[in-house]
């Protein structure tokens, strides 16, 4: 029974850390319908960084204010040099290109900080809470880090739904051309959509590697798939959808490696994409209708 | 006055909407037009590669009236439209809006210029609910005071019921509804339309045109109609205009098009 707890807050946890970096992914399908390959990628550097200020002596929270604006720049920038060339040509193209800036960011990042493992710490305790004479896999930092998912999926929600940058910004992620029609600022709104996702993936960066206890330059890579898996669970064009998705996910790999085995967990995600993509292509939480061809 | 018994069919569906049109009619008797223009296109021409879709098109859309662009498939309609709001850039030509010459302006700001354009296949943004749709028509112009929303669902109460209904489970007629009154929250010089009919039945199609017909004569819109069905379009139109592989074969008054048997068996297919 222990066991059965610890690894469903284990897989509680894991799972909002994917549903963030699903957010992600969401964010920037819904405005551009393109999957950033970059953003593992985005958010290690943008966690490097912050690294770097913690160990030269600022709080974990100066680190993490400036991990979340370099963000806000990064996917900014990133959108307007290197994906607005890309838009509204064949799909595969923004694949390819978002696949090189991963490559690139990963590279540059070896050349900035080095490819050597650094601990990184967490900015409240990871000893679990006790109940009698047991710990459990929870722990103030976990708490920190539901928190801060549960924050950012109700303040993007309001922000979609009750304010007038939130409506414009879906007008132009569902009807590029009449948004444009009716006056609504598209390009500014894809830019916008970008460096929010860039600044909610920098956020799963920074909390995976409170998680985690140590970052490398590559300690994002196995996040995209899982934040992938995770997105088009809950549907990639929902972001509730992508925390039920995540959550969901989190849980059921928490459970595949305690009763089944470490190894599995992979072929585990891939499954669920499988089944996913058989059975219900559009996600748990899908709001748009199959596009006919 | 045969044109006024032409327009007096459809209109009365609209209750009052006959009134007010019989002195407007007056005026463009002979097929010269005298109410100033709102919209004038000058010689435009506009290409896709080397497909020449529209070639030294020359009209306008006069204020308080509807001028309807007629057409088979194909004719350049829809490029009409969408070379007069920027989506499609001209190879020559002019666009002059209330005076002001918006040729080169960006597609985004033409809307904040008067211009209000509902595309083909209508344009609803089906993600969202209808009042998001509407919502979104007019968030260009910052806070708008609600009495404006709720004159739309006066107007159009088959999607006041479904307000907060997402777009998609709309029927075309609820959509085009829809679409209208998300131009009219624009408040715009001229609108236009382009092909409000498609994939409507007779009945709706009556319905759609004799509520254009009425917001006209009540709220002194100005209206550029593009239509293949053309039947239906110059019996609400005030003038027409003809267009053949991507030129203008003839301008006239609607009325006079509508009686005129060689042209319609020629162009307009009725
Ligand atoms: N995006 C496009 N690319 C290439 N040719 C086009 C495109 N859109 C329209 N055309 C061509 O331009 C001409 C005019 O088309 P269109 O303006 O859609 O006519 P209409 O609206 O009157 O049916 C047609 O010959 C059509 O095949
Ligand atoms: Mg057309």
């Amino acid at each position: 029974m222990r066991e059965f707890i610890n690894l469903t807050l284990g897989g509680v946890i894991t799972g909002a850390v994917y549903a963030a970096f699903a957010l992600a992914l969401v964010l920037i399908w819904r405005s551009t319908r393109i999957v950033n390959f970059a953003q593992g990628a985005m958010a290690a550097i943008t966690t490097f960084i912050a690294l770097s200020l913690i160990e030269s002596g600022q709080s974990y929270w100066v680190g993490l204010a400036v991990a979340l604006l370099a963000g806000l720049v990064l996917g900014a920038v990133v959108e307007r040099l290197v994906i607005r060339p890309v838009e509204g040509g064949p799909e595969l193209n923004a694949v390819i290109v978002t696949l090189g800036l991963f490559i690139a960011i990963q590279a540059l990042i070896s050349v900035l900080f080095g490819v050597n493992q650094r601990a990184f710490v967490a900015p409240f305790s990871t000893i679990g809470f006790r109940v009698g004479d047991s710990s459990l896999a929870l722990s103030p930092n976990t708490l920190f880090t539901l928190g801060a998912v549960l924050l950012v999926m109700v303040g993007l929600t309001a922000l979609f739904r009750y304010t007038r940058v939130g409506l414009a910004m879906r007008a132009s992620a569902f009807g590029q051309e009449v948004a444009r029609l009716l006056g609504v600022r598209v390009g500014r709104m894809l830019t916008l959509g970008w460096a929010l996702a860039a600044v909610v993936g920098s956020l799963a960066g920074m909390l995976i590697a409170a998680e985690v206890t140590f970052v490398t330059p590559t300690y994002m890579d196995a996040l995209i798939v899982f934040g992938f898996v995770a997105a088009v669970l809950g549907g990639l064009d929902s972001p509730v959808g992508a925390v039920v998705g995540g959550l969901l996910l989190g849980l059921l790999l928490s459970y595949v490696r305690g009763y089944v085995g470490d190894e599995l967990v992979g072929l585990a995600a891939l499954a669920v994409l499988v089944v996913v993509l058989l059975v219900r292509p559009g996600g748990l939480f899908s709001t748009t209708q199959t596009r006919r061809a | 006055m045969a044109d006024a018994g032409a327009h007096g069919s459809t209109a009365s569906g609209a209750g009052a909407a006959g009134l007010t049109r019989g002195a407007a009619a007056g005026g463009v008797a002979g097929g010269t037009a005298t109410a100033p223009a709102v919209l004038q296109v000058e010689g435009l021409s506009a290409a896709y590669g080397p497909v020449r879709a529209l070639q030294d098109v020359t009209l306008q859309a006069e204020h308080g009236r509807i001028t309807a662009v007629l057409g088979a498939n194909g004719a350049g309609k829809t490029t009409l439209l969408r070379t007069i709001s920027g989506l499609v850039r001209p190879t020559a030509g002019r666009v002059v809006l209330g005076g002001e010459d918006v040729t080169r302006a960006p597609v985004e700001a033409m809307v904040t210029k008067g211009m209000a354009h509902v595309p083909e296949g209508r344009g609803v943004i089906a993600e969202l609910t209808v009042d998001e749709n509407l919502r979104v028509g007019s968030l260009f112009r910052g806070k708008v005071p609600s009495e404006e929303f709720e004159r739309v669902y006066t107007f159009f109460p088959r999607i006041a019921e479904r307000r907060n209904q997402t777009a998609h489970t709309l029927s075309g007629g609820e959509r085009q509804m829809l679409v209208i009154g998300r131009a009219l929250l624009a408040r715009p010089k001229v609108l236009l339309l382009d092909e409000p009919s498609l994939g409507l039945a007779p009945r709706i199609v009556a319905q759609i045109f004799a509520m254009v017909r009425h917001l006209v004569d009540t709220e002194g819109l100005s209206v550029l109609l593009v239509e293949q069905n053309a039947r239906s379009a110059l019996s609400v139109a005030d003038t027409g205009v003809v267009l053949n592989l991507g030129r203008v074969v003839v301008t006239d008054d609607a009325a006079r098009l509508a009686g005129d048997e060689d042209l319609r068996h020629a162009y307009l297919g009725f």
